[in-house]
């Protein structure tokens, strides 16, 4: 085949790319999932600044910007649209070409319909089967874009040589053949793999993708070959010159194969002829797969000629160092094999042992917080510098407090406690760990602490800073009142507000006005600890704290204005537009198994892959999906490290059962009665009895055709005469876990109590999937042949919801009382509710089990007085009673 | 090979001028407008001409004969604004497939007269669809440049309607037309993309763009090769601009598609540019010493005349025109490519 046809594309301007074009470089820092900084500018509706990442990056050369919101926490295909209507509005981003990056189609096509240039689609695969391949590509034709196919198909992703070429040959023949797709319209991803991992089977990734490249290239006409680069030198991270080379060695042959575009961080690449000769040997020994000690000599010679990396598996150069350096390179490392080795020789030399701590220490410290401030170091890292840190003071303790000519002088004194009623506490103590490593002294008062022991605490300790976290709902009224509580007892002293559940905007709007003195919404570690300093330093102090209540002042003004009018339906406007199920044929199975069941003892290693890990990362302050965090430029070294560490606690808590899981569940037959109420039908001591669960009902108006929601929606109503049914459950991991916590704090090591807790939050959420799983396949039984992988499971492919009270679609948390009472909870499995409601152990979940396929989560919004009247009424409970309790879900 | 393929491999084809230039000319009243059958309607129909081929269907025919007359290969249908969009303004969104059908079916019987008179030169009728009054991605407010007035959904959905009318109708091709923003134009193009599978024809297509300054860009900032790539995933009869700008101002343009299409290109400018009272004086044979220029450089396979052109003005184009070959069109030499 003679004829050369060109891949063309359009921003503003064209872009073709011919046979003879040089490589071309797509920008990925407009992606979710490959840049941090713009996943929180998304997640914080800054578009803005979004748009400044979006512009760098042209003007930096990317000659096609990739765009990608698929994350959890971000609704994608709005943030989408929004992102592309403004680039379009910006002609020095827009000249160029977009490429739509997501998994869900429905972005995609989103994207497709706002953008006038022609698009690359990223991408799509037979992985789902031939027809949705030749609907989407039929479409993506339509909409005029090229498209990214990846190598992956039913069976799963191509792997090695052979699959590659089959899957692509595949590919292109359904899209030339059946679809029209004009093929120079074709990029084909043949999966870029790592190599020099040590394991057998990806000695060929590189080569294999090399050689698939050249075939594809011979053999399938006018297609361009793109993939994402860094992929390949994954096993040496941590190695940056022997990375650099991997790259352009990598880049070198798969372009002389034929690839031609892809993403690639022009930061790490080296030019291919400056690299050494014998790296340069080496490394195509690995990624040409010459030789079968390949990656084991480059190994050896990495570490010859950087020298600096792996100091935990065998370099052990820095033990010749001058002590300082010595006790710094163990802080900063977290290794705490030699810490009091090196101690004692300190506390010998000194003359004083409290020097060592205000010396030795903390110069190593000063390096930690330093590297922390400017983002070189991250969460875990930290926390296992405070072990060593707490290690090494504990040791120099009993040396201080013999010798009483001095007093070892703390930075200032900082009371932290999770506030009553709550139990979550991984969050507050990652903080106070920190700030501890910053040498303040903290006073933790734990989990469920009264407002009264919190104000006595301060005062009796007379403490220089006061932390408070929660999690749940109810104790975000906690903190406004010990606020209150504060100023009346005319307090001189910052108040620091973090947690999951808090924010700036309930902490400026809800908090701040009650305390005349500093309050600082501090939700992040990395923070606390510039947010203390400025707060207790002499020179800083008082403009420090004008200008906090300044910023703050100011958003509330914005907050009010900014609150957009939106119009809300009457109760009974929003029960006329609810939800409609056609009950005459809607598929309902009755429970193989009714009535209520206990688990116990049971096994947690079959809950191992029903872990969803992402938000174990973030509750280190690791932003990122798994498994691609571990492939993450900026914090994949550290998610890999951490995930190790916590692969080997888990193996613990398998093999040593140092964790009990427990759970009950029922399924009842059940109806909706008087709109949004069900009744559900238990029997207690052989008697039947009625139970009804409250649900309360969105009213925002909606556009069009949406339903306003509510969850007696998905249950067929009494009048219906058709007999229906739903379930309830709650599931622990947690008991252990404190224990195990306490033993590791009383060893020092915060970084495993935090991580067992972590781990626990982890494992109640994956019986809780499990349990679902359960239920959908057998007790319940409706849906017996499911198969589904975890994926699937945490993108909830499964028919059927699980909703959580104090969760979006049913935020009141006092129905866990109904479901407490029904299922016996405490007397069956031992799980509590504190005072807030929460639950103790923590790491425990409980909510309802709705089967009908139609069944769908949704978040109930705001909702107005009229519903919160009515539902205090149904439920029997005093007005101001419920409006406590929904308070964050009343609409102003 | 069409018969239409064969006129344009054969010659430069000669499309029709102004449609508003010659319907001011009979100066119509708010009455002639409306007729009996819209006497009643709650808003005024003055200047609605899309509404003319209902009210005056006599006049219209009179002006695609005359186009035909002065040498047009190809007369527009009267349907610039037929879509539920822009007929909003006169709240007629129901009379929408009404107006295209008829309109439709006039300028067909005008050129199946014409081919019967003259079997030589056959006639053909492009169903003309405008770029409605609203952009698909441009905000209308400056201070909110994240806002769109219209989605591509309701451009989709009101472009199918419009399409389907005009083919149930008879045209022979259809035409988008003046395109500034060329996402309006690939959601017509998405629609006819689907009507053609549901209805199993295959109707060829033009598309026109608009160049609206000396920028030479469109207004929704594409310049003409990237307007051009944008559009080129459904295969067109031709490719070319019209509108906006004097014959003159758009030889660059057409020089660069005439470069990378291996479609047929269009122009059909304006008579030069509004003069100081808005009014378009350029005369025909100036306008045609202009195209000149296209016909020595071999630039284009259609032409014809936007704003301010009459009957003369097409007469002089199409004089001058029949003595140049047409622009090769590849597709046309290698049918099996496309």
């Amino acid at each position: 085949m003679t004829e050369k046809r060109a891949l063309r594309l359009s921003g503003l301007e064209p872009l073709i790319i011919t046979p003879e074009s040089n490589f071309i470089n797509v920008g990925e820092r407009t992606n979710v999932a490959g840049s941090k900084k713009f996943l929180r500018l998304i997640k914080e509706e800054k578009f803005e600044e979004a748009l400044v990442v979006a512009r760098e990056q042209v003007e930096n050369g990317a000659q096609i910007i990739d765009i990608n919101m698929d994350d959890g926490l971000i609704e994608g295909k709005e943030a989408m649209v929004k992102f592309l209507n403004l680039i379009v509005a910006e002609p020095d981003i827009a000249r160029v070409p977009i490429m739509i990056d997501s998994s869900k189609w429905e972005i995609i096509e989103a994207g497709l319909q706002v953008v006038q240039g022609k698009c690359v689609v990223n991408s799509i695969s037979l992985k789902e089967g031939e027809a949705e391949f030749i609907e989407h590509a039929k479409k993506i034709k339509r909409y005029g874009a090229a498209v990214i196919v990846m190598a992956f198909d039913e069976i799963g992703q191509a792997d090695n040589y052979v699959r590659r070429l089959e899957i692509s040959k595949r590919s292109y023949d359904i899209l030339v053949d059946k679809v029209k797709f004009p093929p120079e319209d074709i990029i084909f991803d043949l999966n870029i793999f790592p190599v020099g991992t040590g394991m057998d089977e990806h000695k060929r990734n590189a080569i294999d993708y090399i050689e698939a490249t050249r075939w594809v290239k011979e053999n399938l006409p006018h297609v361009s070959l793109s993939g994402g680069v860094s992929n390949v030198s994954f096993s040496f991270r941590g190695n940056n010159p022997v990375r650099e080379a991997m790259h352009s060695v990598f880049l070198y042959h798969a372009i002389k194969a034929g690839m031609n575009m892809g993403i690639v961080n022009p930061s790490l690449l080296e030019v291919y002829d400056e690299i050494p000769k014998d790296l340069l040997e080496h490394v195509e020994d690995v990624i040409l797969d010459r030789r079968d000690d390949a990656t084991e000599r480059l190994l050896n010679f990495a570490e010859s000629v950087v020298g600096s990396k792996k100091e935990n598996r065998i370099d052990l150069s820095w033990r010749e160092n001058p002590l300082q350096e010595r006790i710094t390179h163990a802080l900063v490392k977290g290794i705490d094999a030699y810490i009091l080795k090196d101690i004692e020789e300190a506390r010998i030399q000194a003359d004083q042992p409290i020097e060592v701590i205000e010396g030795h220490l903390m110069i190593g410290m000063n390096v930690v917080g330093d590297l922390f401030g400017s983002g070189k170091m991250f969460l875990p890292q930290v926390v296992k510098s405070a072990r060593v840190m707490k290690k090494a003071v504990a040791y120099l303790l009993p040396y201080i407090e013999a010798d009483t000519s001095t007093k070892r002088k703390s930075a200032g004194k900082i009371l932290m406690a999770t506030v009553k009623g709550d139990v979550h506490d991984i969050g507050k103590n990652i903080v106070s760990v920190v700030l501890g490593c910053n040498n303040y002294e903290i006073i933790d008062l734990g989990v469920m602490v009264p407002s009264e022991k919190i104000i006595e605490t301060a005062k009796a300790e007379n403490v220089d800073v006061i932390g408070l976290s929660g999690l749940i709902t109810p104790s975000l009224d906690e903190m406004v009142f010990l606020a209150k509580e504060m100023q009346r007892q005319n307090f001189q002293v910052p108040l620091l507000i973090g947690g999951a559940t808090t924010s700036k905007a309930h902490t400026a709007v809800k908090i701040d006005p009650q305390y005349g003195n500093a309050v600082a919404h501090v939700n992040d570690a990395s923070r606390a600890v510039t947010v203390v300093g400025d707060l207790l330093k002499d020179s800083t102090r008082v403009r420090y704290m004008s200008d906090l209540k300044e910023e703050y002042d100011k958003f509330r003004k914005n907050f009010k204005k900014r609150s957009k009018v939106k119009s809300f339906l009457s109760i009974e406007e929003a029960r006329q537009n609810k939800f409609k199920i056609d009950w005459g044929s809607s598929e309902i199975s009755k429970p193989k198994e009714p009535g209520i069941q206990v688990i116990e003892d049971f096994d947690l290693k079959k809950l191992e892959h029903y872990i969803d890990w992402s938000p174990f990362f973030r509750s280190w302050d690791l932003h990122g999906k798994y498994p691609a965090i571990l492939d993450d430029v900026k914090v994949g070294e550290q998610a890999r490290s951490l995930f190790s560490d916590a692969r080997n606690l888990l193996d613990r808590i398998f093999d040593e059962k140092l964790l009990k899981a427990k759970a009950v569940f029922g399924l009842f037959p059940g109806n909706t009665v008087n709109e949004d109420d069900i009744e559900i039908r238990h029997e207690e001591n052989s008697e039947e009895k009625t139970m009804l669960f409250r649900t309360l009902r969105q009213q925002l108006k909606k556009h069009g055709e949406q339903p306003n929601f509510a969850l007696a929606d998905f249950i067929a109503p009494k009048e219906s005469g058709v007999e229906d049914y739903m379930g309830c459950f709650c599931v622990t991991t947690g008991f252990g876990t404190q224990e195990m916590a306490n033993k590791f704090e009383k060893d020092h090591d915060d970084y495993n109590s935090i991580m067992i807790k972590a781990l626990s939050d982890r494992l109640a959420e994956a019986f809780a999937e499990y349990l679902h799983k359960q239920v959908r396949t057998k007790h319940w039984g409706y849906e017996p042949e499911e198969d589904l992988s975890n994926e699937q499971l945490i993108k909830e492919s499964y028919k059927g919801i699980r909703p959580a009270p104090g969760y979006p679609a049913c935020p009141d948390h006092l129905e866990k009382l109904s479901i407490w009472e029904v299922l016996k909870v405490e007397e069956k499995i031992g799980v509590k509710l504190t005072e807030s409601l929460a639950m103790w152990p923590a790491a425990s979940v409980s909510g309802y089990y709705f089967g009908n396929p139609e069944a769908r989560y949704f978040g109930l919004g705001k909702i107005k007085e009229d519903q919160v009247k009515d539902y205090a009424m149904r439920k029997g409970v005093s007005v101001e009673k419920a409006e406590k309790w929904l308070n964050p879900n009343i609409a102003d | 090979m069409s018969k239409l393929e064969e006129q344009l491999k054969r010659k430069i084809l000669i499309l029709d001028g102004a449609m508003g230039t010659m319907l001011q000319e009979y100066k119509f009243t708010e009455e002639d407008f409306r007729r009996n059958r819209f006497a009643q309607w709650p808003v005024s129909l003055q200047g609605n001409n899309d509404l003319l081929s209902l009210t005056q269907p006599e006049a219209i025919a009179t002006i695609h004969r005359k186009y035909f007359e002065a040498g047009a290969d190809i007369v527009e249908t009267n349907t610039f604004s037929g879509t539920t969009i822009a007929m909003a303004d006169y709240q007629m969104e129901d009379l929408v497939y009404e107006m295209n059908y008829e309109s439709a079916r006039i300028a067909k019987k005008v050129a199946e007269e014409m081919t019967a008179e003259q079997p030589g030169q056959p006639r053909f009728v492009a169903g003309a669809m405008g770029p409605t009054n609203k952009t698909a991605s441009m905000s209308p407010d400056v201070n909110d440049p994240g806002f769109r007035a219209i989605s591509f959904e309701e451009l989709r959905v009101a472009y199918k309607q419009q399409a389907r009318a005009l083919i149930e109708g008879g045209v022979d091709i259809l035409l988008i037309e003046t395109v500034f923003d060329t996402l309006n134009a690939k959601a017509a193009l998405f629609a006819i993309d689907e009507l053609k599978e549901e209805l199993g024809v295959d109707v060829p297509v033009m598309v026109s763009g608009t160049i609206t300054d000396a920028s030479g860009r469109t207004l929704s900032g594409q310049t003409a090769e990237a307007f051009l790539i944008s559009v080129s995933h459904i295969p067109l009869l031709s490719i070319g601009f019209n509108c906006a700008l004097g014959a003159k101002q758009l030889t660059p343009h057409l020089e660069v598609l005439n470069r990378y299409t291996d479609s047929g290109v269009s122009a059909y400018p304006n008579a030069g540019l509004p003069n100081a009272f808005g009014e378009y004086d350029q005369d025909s044979e100036e306008m045609a010493s202009q195209i000149k220029e296209y016909l020595e450089k071999g630039l284009v396979n259609i032409l014809g005349g936007c704003c301010g052109t009459t009957p003369d003005h097409i007469r002089a184009i199409a004089k001058i025109a029949k003595d140049y070959k047409p622009r090769p069109i590849e597709k046309l030499k290698n049918p099996e490519i496309v």
